[in-house]
Protein backbone atom coordinates (compact mmCIF):
# COMPACT_ATOMS: atom_id res chain seq x y z
CA UNK A 1 0.00 0.00 0.00
CA UNK A 2 3.02 1.97 0.60
CA UNK A 3 4.72 1.58 -2.44
CA UNK A 4 1.55 2.32 -4.42
CA UNK A 5 0.35 5.36 -3.05
CA UNK A 6 4.01 6.72 -3.39
CA UNK A 7 4.09 5.78 -7.25
CA UNK A 8 0.82 8.03 -7.33
CA UNK A 9 1.87 10.76 -5.17
CA UNK A 10 5.42 10.77 -7.18
CA UNK A 11 2.97 10.91 -10.53
CA UNK A 12 1.42 14.42 -8.88
CA UNK A 13 4.61 15.90 -8.06
CA UNK A 14 5.30 15.73 -11.99
CA UNK A 15 2.37 17.08 -12.87
CA UNK A 16 2.42 19.97 -10.59
CA UNK A 17 5.75 20.62 -11.67
CA UNK A 18 4.51 20.81 -15.54
CA UNK A 19 1.24 22.48 -14.27
CA UNK A 20 4.47 25.27 -13.13
CA UNK A 21 6.55 25.61 -16.03
CA UNK A 22 4.21 25.40 -18.91
CA UNK A 23 4.48 27.75 -21.75
CA UNK A 24 0.29 27.56 -22.41
CA UNK A 25 -1.98 28.82 -19.51
CA UNK A 26 -4.42 26.14 -20.48
CA UNK A 27 -2.12 23.62 -20.48
CA UNK A 28 -1.22 24.77 -16.96
CA UNK A 29 -4.81 24.80 -16.34
CA UNK A 30 -5.03 21.10 -16.76
CA UNK A 31 -2.20 19.85 -15.21
CA UNK A 32 -3.38 21.60 -11.73
CA UNK A 33 -6.58 19.60 -12.84
CA UNK A 34 -4.77 16.25 -13.46
CA UNK A 35 -2.88 16.67 -9.94
CA UNK A 36 -6.69 17.27 -8.19
CA UNK A 37 -7.91 13.85 -9.62
CA UNK A 38 -4.62 12.07 -8.74
CA UNK A 39 -6.54 12.86 -5.46
CA UNK A 40 -9.08 11.23 -5.94
CA UNK A 41 -7.34 7.89 -6.28
CA UNK A 42 -5.32 7.98 -3.04
CA UNK A 43 -8.66 9.02 -1.02
CA UNK A 44 -10.09 5.69 -2.29
CA UNK A 45 -6.93 4.00 -1.56
CA UNK A 46 -6.89 5.38 2.15
CA UNK A 47 -10.10 4.04 2.25
CA UNK A 48 -11.91 7.21 2.43
CA UNK A 49 -15.07 7.25 0.49
CA UNK A 50 -16.46 10.52 1.44
CA UNK A 51 -13.57 12.46 0.71
CA UNK A 52 -13.33 10.81 -2.90
CA UNK A 53 -17.62 11.54 -3.50
CA UNK A 54 -16.54 15.76 -2.61
CA UNK A 55 -12.97 15.68 -4.42
CA UNK A 56 -14.40 14.54 -7.75
CA UNK A 57 -17.49 16.90 -8.19
CA UNK A 58 -15.48 20.44 -6.51
CA UNK A 59 -12.30 19.46 -8.89
CA UNK A 60 -14.86 19.13 -11.94
CA UNK A 61 -16.38 22.59 -11.02
CA UNK A 62 -13.35 24.15 -10.39
CA UNK A 63 -11.61 23.22 -14.02
CA UNK A 64 -14.76 25.15 -15.29
CA UNK A 65 -14.60 28.02 -13.40
CA UNK A 66 -10.42 28.61 -14.60
CA UNK A 67 -11.09 27.19 -18.18
CA UNK A 68 -13.68 30.02 -18.02
CA UNK A 69 -11.38 32.38 -17.26
CA UNK A 70 -8.72 31.79 -18.92
CA UNK A 71 -10.70 31.31 -23.04
CA UNK A 72 -11.36 34.68 -23.34
CA UNK A 73 -8.02 36.62 -22.30
CA UNK A 74 -4.78 35.96 -24.20
CA UNK A 75 -3.64 32.83 -23.50
CA UNK A 76 0.26 33.07 -23.75
CA UNK A 77 2.67 33.59 -20.72
CA UNK A 78 5.24 36.43 -21.77
CA UNK A 79 8.59 34.97 -21.13
CA UNK A 80 11.67 37.36 -20.36
CA UNK A 81 14.90 36.94 -18.94
CA UNK A 82 15.17 36.06 -15.84
CA UNK A 83 16.76 39.63 -13.95
CA UNK A 84 17.85 40.33 -11.17
CA UNK A 85 14.09 39.98 -9.24
CA UNK A 86 13.77 37.18 -9.96
CA UNK A 87 17.49 35.56 -9.17
CA UNK A 88 16.48 37.33 -5.84
CA UNK A 89 13.04 35.08 -5.45
CA UNK A 90 14.94 32.11 -6.68
CA UNK A 91 17.66 32.08 -4.07
CA UNK A 92 15.36 33.05 -1.67
CA UNK A 93 13.19 30.32 -2.49
CA UNK A 94 15.75 27.71 -1.85
CA UNK A 95 16.34 28.40 1.28
CA UNK A 96 13.16 28.69 2.41
CA UNK A 97 12.43 25.01 1.02
CA UNK A 98 15.76 23.66 2.57
CA UNK A 99 14.82 24.99 6.02
CA UNK A 100 11.40 23.67 5.77
CA UNK A 101 12.76 20.12 4.94
CA UNK A 102 15.30 19.96 8.00
CA UNK A 103 12.63 20.84 10.53
CA UNK A 104 10.16 18.99 8.46
CA UNK A 105 12.69 15.49 8.86
CA UNK A 106 13.05 16.35 12.34
CA UNK A 107 9.45 16.63 13.40
CA UNK A 108 8.26 13.25 11.84
CA UNK A 109 10.20 11.73 14.05
CA UNK A 110 7.76 11.72 16.44
CA UNK A 111 5.26 9.68 14.01
CA UNK A 112 4.93 6.38 14.31
CA UNK A 113 5.69 4.20 10.88
CA UNK A 114 3.06 4.44 8.41
CA UNK A 115 -0.14 3.03 9.01
CA UNK A 116 0.64 1.56 12.55
CA UNK A 117 -0.19 3.82 15.31
CA UNK A 118 -3.49 5.67 15.86
CA UNK A 119 -4.04 8.72 17.46
CA UNK A 120 -5.26 9.25 21.00
CA UNK A 121 -8.93 10.43 20.16
CA UNK A 122 -9.53 7.81 17.78
CA UNK A 123 -10.56 4.97 20.28
CA UNK A 124 -13.45 7.17 22.66
CA UNK A 125 -15.09 8.19 18.72
CA UNK A 126 -15.13 4.75 17.62
CA UNK A 127 -15.71 3.09 20.77
CA UNK A 128 -19.47 4.05 21.79
CA UNK A 129 -20.50 6.27 18.58
CA UNK A 130 -22.94 4.19 17.72
CA UNK A 131 -24.54 4.16 20.89
CA UNK A 132 -24.50 7.69 21.35
CA UNK A 133 -25.36 8.89 18.01
CA UNK A 134 -27.32 6.20 16.54
CA UNK A 135 -26.02 6.83 13.24
CA UNK A 136 -23.78 3.96 11.10
CA UNK A 137 -21.84 6.01 9.51
CA UNK A 138 -18.94 7.51 11.68
CA UNK A 139 -17.46 10.07 9.68
CA UNK A 140 -21.50 11.85 9.82
CA UNK A 141 -21.49 11.09 13.24
CA UNK A 142 -18.45 12.96 13.82
CA UNK A 143 -18.86 15.81 11.47
CA UNK A 144 -23.21 16.70 13.10
CA UNK A 145 -22.76 15.13 16.50
CA UNK A 146 -19.33 15.22 18.03
CA UNK A 147 -17.91 17.92 16.31
CA UNK A 148 -21.64 20.27 14.90
CA UNK A 149 -19.81 23.32 16.08
CA UNK A 150 -17.24 22.70 13.40
CA UNK A 151 -19.89 22.49 11.09
CA UNK A 152 -21.46 25.64 12.04
CA UNK A 153 -18.27 27.42 11.55
CA UNK A 154 -17.89 26.34 7.96
CA UNK A 155 -21.57 26.87 6.89
CA UNK A 156 -20.71 30.67 8.01
CA UNK A 157 -17.22 30.80 5.85
CA UNK A 158 -19.75 29.63 2.85
CA UNK A 159 -21.79 32.39 3.34
CA UNK A 160 -19.26 34.76 3.72
CA UNK A 161 -16.84 33.72 0.62
CA UNK A 162 -20.69 34.07 -1.18
CA UNK A 163 -21.00 37.47 0.03
CA UNK A 164 -17.32 38.38 -1.23
CA UNK A 165 -18.00 37.46 -4.66
CA UNK A 166 -21.53 39.14 -4.72
CA UNK A 167 -19.66 42.01 -3.67
CA UNK A 168 -16.50 41.87 -5.82
CA UNK A 169 -18.23 41.32 -8.85
CA UNK A 170 -20.78 43.59 -8.66
CA UNK A 171 -21.22 46.75 -11.22
CA UNK A 172 -22.72 49.91 -10.01
CA UNK A 173 -24.99 51.45 -12.62
CA UNK A 174 -23.90 54.97 -13.35
CA UNK A 175 -26.83 57.82 -12.51
CA UNK B 1 8.03 7.57 6.18
CA UNK B 2 8.35 8.59 2.64
CA UNK B 3 4.82 9.46 2.30
CA UNK B 4 5.05 12.02 4.43
CA UNK B 5 8.35 12.98 3.21
CA UNK B 6 6.36 13.03 -1.04
CA UNK B 7 3.90 14.58 0.21
CA UNK B 8 5.79 17.48 1.96
CA UNK B 9 7.84 18.01 -1.59
CA UNK B 10 4.38 18.77 -3.25
CA UNK B 11 3.28 21.29 -0.29
CA UNK B 12 6.91 22.78 -1.37
CA UNK B 13 6.32 22.62 -5.18
CA UNK B 14 3.59 24.37 -4.64
CA UNK B 15 4.90 27.09 -2.31
CA UNK B 16 8.02 27.21 -5.24
CA UNK B 17 5.04 27.65 -7.74
CA UNK B 18 3.40 30.97 -5.65
CA UNK B 19 6.95 32.61 -5.00
CA UNK B 20 8.77 33.22 -8.08
CA UNK B 21 5.74 32.99 -11.08
CA UNK B 22 4.42 36.35 -12.37
CA UNK B 23 1.50 35.06 -14.15
CA UNK B 24 -1.48 35.24 -11.69
CA UNK B 25 -3.50 32.02 -13.07
CA UNK B 26 -0.26 30.14 -12.39
CA UNK B 27 -0.09 31.82 -8.77
CA UNK B 28 -3.54 30.64 -8.28
CA UNK B 29 -3.07 26.71 -9.56
CA UNK B 30 0.05 26.68 -7.11
CA UNK B 31 -1.94 28.19 -4.40
CA UNK B 32 -4.78 24.84 -5.06
CA UNK B 33 -1.83 22.45 -5.13
CA UNK B 34 -1.09 23.39 -1.59
CA UNK B 35 -4.33 23.03 -0.62
CA UNK B 36 -4.26 19.72 -2.02
CA UNK B 37 -1.01 18.37 -0.40
CA UNK B 38 -2.33 19.07 3.26
CA UNK B 39 -5.59 17.50 2.47
CA UNK B 40 -3.68 14.10 1.51
CA UNK B 41 -1.39 14.37 4.67
CA UNK B 42 -4.57 14.58 6.90
CA UNK B 43 -5.81 11.69 5.39
CA UNK B 44 -2.40 9.79 5.17
CA UNK B 45 -2.37 10.33 9.36
CA UNK B 46 -5.42 8.34 10.07
CA UNK B 47 -4.81 5.48 8.02
CA UNK B 48 -4.59 1.95 10.01
CA UNK B 49 -3.14 -0.84 8.25
CA UNK B 50 -5.88 -4.02 7.42
CA UNK B 51 -8.89 -1.49 8.19
CA UNK B 52 -11.91 -0.80 6.72
CA UNK B 53 -14.15 2.40 5.40
CA UNK B 54 -15.94 3.80 8.40
CA UNK B 55 -19.02 2.37 7.91
CA UNK B 56 -20.01 0.16 11.04
CA UNK B 57 -21.38 -3.44 9.54
CA UNK B 58 -24.00 -4.28 11.58
CA UNK B 59 -23.45 -8.01 11.35
CA UNK B 60 -19.88 -7.78 12.27
CA UNK B 61 -19.40 -4.81 14.33
CA UNK B 62 -15.51 -5.70 16.02
CA UNK B 63 -13.66 -5.08 12.92
CA UNK B 64 -10.52 -2.12 12.89
CA UNK B 65 -11.67 0.78 11.54
CA UNK B 66 -9.78 3.70 9.83
CA UNK B 67 -9.46 6.85 12.06
CA UNK B 68 -12.83 8.98 11.19
CA UNK B 69 -11.31 12.18 12.81
CA UNK B 70 -9.18 13.55 10.43
CA UNK B 71 -11.89 12.87 7.12
CA UNK B 72 -14.00 14.48 9.16
CA UNK B 73 -11.77 17.65 9.28
CA UNK B 74 -10.60 17.19 5.71
CA UNK B 75 -14.53 16.99 4.85
CA UNK B 76 -15.71 20.65 5.49
CA UNK B 77 -12.17 21.87 4.13
CA UNK B 78 -12.62 20.82 0.60
CA UNK B 79 -15.77 22.56 0.03
CA UNK B 80 -14.32 25.92 1.80
CA UNK B 81 -11.24 25.52 -0.41
CA UNK B 82 -13.53 25.51 -3.41
CA UNK B 83 -15.06 28.72 -2.18
CA UNK B 84 -11.52 30.68 -1.79
CA UNK B 85 -10.47 29.36 -5.58
CA UNK B 86 -13.44 30.77 -6.84
CA UNK B 87 -13.40 34.36 -4.93
CA UNK B 88 -9.56 34.24 -6.11
CA UNK B 89 -10.92 33.96 -9.73
CA UNK B 90 -13.49 36.62 -9.19
CA UNK B 91 -10.67 39.03 -8.41
CA UNK B 92 -8.74 37.71 -11.29
CA UNK B 93 -11.35 38.68 -13.83
CA UNK B 94 -11.25 42.20 -12.49
CA UNK B 95 -8.04 42.64 -12.56
CA UNK B 96 -7.84 41.66 -15.79
CA UNK B 97 -10.73 43.87 -16.69
CA UNK B 98 -8.99 47.15 -15.77
CA UNK B 99 -5.03 46.37 -16.60
CA UNK B 100 -5.74 43.89 -19.67
CA UNK B 101 -2.63 41.51 -18.88
CA UNK B 102 -1.81 38.86 -16.13
CA UNK B 103 1.68 40.01 -15.21
CA UNK B 104 1.73 41.02 -12.01
CA UNK B 105 4.91 43.25 -12.44
CA UNK B 106 3.21 45.31 -14.61
CA UNK B 107 0.11 45.68 -12.49
CA UNK B 108 2.21 47.35 -10.20
CA UNK B 109 3.37 49.95 -12.37
CA UNK B 110 0.40 51.19 -13.46
CA UNK B 111 -1.32 52.85 -10.80
CA UNK B 112 -4.79 54.00 -10.43
CA UNK C 1 -24.72 33.26 -23.61
CA UNK C 2 -25.17 30.79 -26.47
CA UNK C 3 -25.87 27.23 -25.57
CA UNK C 4 -24.03 24.55 -27.07
CA UNK C 5 -24.89 21.85 -29.90
CA UNK C 6 -28.02 19.71 -30.45
CA UNK C 7 -26.66 16.12 -29.00
CA UNK C 8 -25.61 17.89 -25.98
CA UNK C 9 -28.51 19.55 -25.21
CA UNK C 10 -30.56 16.21 -25.81
CA UNK C 11 -27.85 14.40 -23.63
CA UNK C 12 -28.34 16.55 -20.53
CA UNK C 13 -32.03 16.69 -21.08
CA UNK C 14 -31.80 13.23 -20.28
CA UNK C 15 -29.09 12.81 -17.37
CA UNK C 16 -29.73 16.45 -15.71
CA UNK C 17 -32.84 14.95 -13.83
CA UNK C 18 -31.30 11.83 -12.71
CA UNK C 19 -28.21 13.34 -11.41
CA UNK C 20 -30.84 15.93 -9.55
CA UNK C 21 -32.00 12.25 -7.83
CA UNK C 22 -29.00 10.64 -7.20
CA UNK C 23 -28.28 14.14 -5.02
CA UNK C 24 -31.09 13.97 -2.93
CA UNK C 25 -30.69 10.15 -2.32
CA UNK C 26 -27.16 10.87 -0.89
CA UNK C 27 -28.21 13.46 1.18
CA UNK C 28 -30.99 11.90 2.62
CA UNK C 29 -28.45 8.42 3.34
CA UNK C 30 -26.14 10.26 4.84
CA UNK C 31 -26.07 8.34 8.37
CA UNK C 32 -26.28 5.42 5.89
CA UNK C 33 -23.91 4.78 3.21
CA UNK C 34 -20.60 7.69 2.75
CA UNK C 35 -21.64 10.56 1.71
CA UNK C 36 -23.61 13.17 3.90
CA UNK C 37 -24.67 16.88 3.61
CA UNK C 38 -21.87 17.96 1.82
CA UNK C 39 -21.65 15.50 -0.88
CA UNK C 40 -24.85 15.79 -1.99
CA UNK C 41 -24.80 19.15 -1.69
CA UNK C 42 -22.08 19.85 -4.41
CA UNK C 43 -23.90 17.18 -6.42
CA UNK C 44 -26.72 18.62 -6.77
CA UNK C 45 -25.09 22.10 -7.44
CA UNK C 46 -23.13 20.36 -10.32
CA UNK C 47 -26.49 18.84 -11.94
CA UNK C 48 -27.81 22.76 -12.37
CA UNK C 49 -24.56 23.85 -13.65
CA UNK C 50 -24.52 21.48 -15.96
CA UNK C 51 -28.17 22.66 -17.48
CA UNK C 52 -27.07 26.23 -17.44
CA UNK C 53 -24.01 25.39 -19.42
CA UNK C 54 -25.62 23.02 -22.05
CA UNK C 55 -28.64 25.45 -22.85
CA UNK C 56 -27.21 29.03 -22.13
CA UNK C 57 -29.73 31.56 -20.99
CA UNK C 58 -30.43 35.13 -21.28
CA UNK C 59 -29.41 37.46 -18.91
CA UNK C 60 -32.92 38.49 -17.39
CA UNK C 61 -33.82 34.83 -16.98
CA UNK C 62 -30.30 34.37 -14.83
CA UNK C 63 -31.12 37.42 -12.41
CA UNK C 64 -34.29 35.45 -11.46
CA UNK C 65 -32.42 32.60 -11.13
CA UNK C 66 -29.79 34.47 -8.51
CA UNK C 67 -32.44 35.54 -6.55
CA UNK C 68 -34.06 32.32 -6.09
CA UNK C 69 -31.03 30.61 -5.03
CA UNK C 70 -29.70 33.43 -2.39
CA UNK C 71 -32.90 33.46 -1.02
CA UNK C 72 -32.49 29.12 -0.50
CA UNK C 73 -29.21 29.75 0.97
CA UNK C 74 -30.19 32.44 3.82
CA UNK C 75 -33.24 30.67 4.44
CA UNK C 76 -31.29 27.10 5.24
CA UNK C 77 -27.92 28.76 7.13
CA UNK C 78 -31.33 30.29 9.47
CA UNK C 79 -32.67 26.67 9.62
CA UNK C 80 -29.34 25.07 10.82
CA UNK C 81 -28.86 28.28 13.48
CA UNK C 82 -32.75 26.86 14.81
CA UNK C 83 -31.93 23.44 14.70
CA UNK C 84 -28.79 24.20 16.94
CA UNK C 85 -30.34 26.04 19.36
CA UNK C 86 -33.40 24.52 19.53
CA UNK C 87 -31.71 22.80 22.26
CA UNK C 88 -31.35 25.51 24.73
CA UNK C 89 -34.96 26.84 24.03
CA UNK C 90 -36.61 23.24 24.99
CA UNK C 91 -35.40 23.28 28.50
CA UNK C 92 -32.24 21.26 27.75
CA UNK C 93 -29.92 23.60 28.61
CA UNK C 94 -27.06 22.23 26.03
CA UNK C 95 -26.18 23.93 22.60
CA UNK C 96 -26.11 21.30 19.61
CA UNK C 97 -28.08 18.63 21.65
CA UNK C 98 -28.92 15.57 19.86
CA UNK C 99 -32.76 15.68 21.47
CA UNK C 100 -34.80 13.73 19.10
CA UNK C 101 -35.35 10.14 19.87
CA UNK C 102 -32.90 7.80 18.04
CA UNK C 103 -34.34 4.56 16.60
CA UNK C 104 -32.60 1.59 15.60
CA UNK C 105 -29.25 2.31 13.89
CA UNK C 106 -29.14 1.05 10.43
CA UNK C 107 -32.60 2.54 9.19
CA UNK C 108 -33.72 5.44 7.17
CA UNK C 109 -35.86 6.82 10.04
CA UNK C 110 -32.47 6.74 13.21
CA UNK C 111 -29.89 9.09 14.13
CA UNK C 112 -31.84 11.76 15.65
CA UNK C 113 -31.75 15.03 14.45
CA UNK C 114 -28.98 14.22 11.91
CA UNK C 115 -30.90 13.83 8.90
CA UNK C 116 -32.45 16.94 9.13
CA UNK C 117 -29.00 18.35 9.40
CA UNK C 118 -28.40 16.53 6.44
CA UNK C 119 -30.83 17.81 4.34
CA UNK C 120 -30.46 21.58 5.32
CA UNK C 121 -26.28 22.05 4.71
CA UNK C 122 -26.80 19.93 1.64
CA UNK C 123 -29.25 22.81 0.41
CA UNK C 124 -26.89 25.61 1.71
CA UNK C 125 -23.94 23.98 0.18
CA UNK C 126 -25.70 23.30 -3.40
CA UNK C 127 -27.05 27.11 -3.26
CA UNK C 128 -23.64 28.73 -2.28
CA UNK C 129 -21.95 26.99 -4.93
CA UNK C 130 -24.67 27.72 -7.64
CA UNK C 131 -24.80 31.40 -6.13
CA UNK C 132 -21.24 31.66 -7.14
CA UNK C 133 -22.04 30.38 -10.67
CA UNK C 134 -24.54 32.47 -11.51
CA UNK C 135 -22.77 35.71 -10.18
CA UNK C 136 -19.34 35.32 -12.74
CA UNK C 137 -21.71 34.18 -15.35
CA UNK C 138 -23.81 37.18 -15.23
CA UNK C 139 -20.63 39.88 -14.99
CA UNK C 140 -19.54 37.92 -18.17
CA UNK C 141 -23.00 39.03 -20.16
CA UNK C 142 -22.99 42.65 -18.28
CA UNK C 143 -19.28 42.93 -19.92
CA UNK C 144 -19.83 41.74 -23.43
CA UNK C 145 -22.71 43.92 -23.76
Amino acid sequence: MEVAISVIVGFMIIGALYAIHAKDILSAVIAGGIVGYSLVICFLMLKAPDLAIVQIVVETITLIIMVAVVLDSSREEAFSRPDRRGYISAAMTIVVVVTLLYFFRMSIDTLDSFGTGTLRMAGPYIEGAVEKTGSVNLVTGVVFDFRGYDTLGEATVLVTAVLGVLTILRIKGKK
Amino acid sequence: MTVYLLCFILFLVGLYGVITRRNLIKIAISLSIMEFSSFLFFALIGFVDGGVAPIVDPADPLKTYVDPLPQALVLTAIVIGLATTAMLMAVIIRIYRKYKTFDIREISNLRG
Amino acid sequence: MKGMTIIVKKTTQLIAGLVFLYGIYIIIHGHLTPGGGFAGGVILAGSFILQILAFGSEFTHLLKEETGSTFYENMAILVVLFLAVSGLLFGLKVFFLNWVPQGTPGEIISAGMLPLYNIFVGIEVAASILTIFLALVIFKEEISK
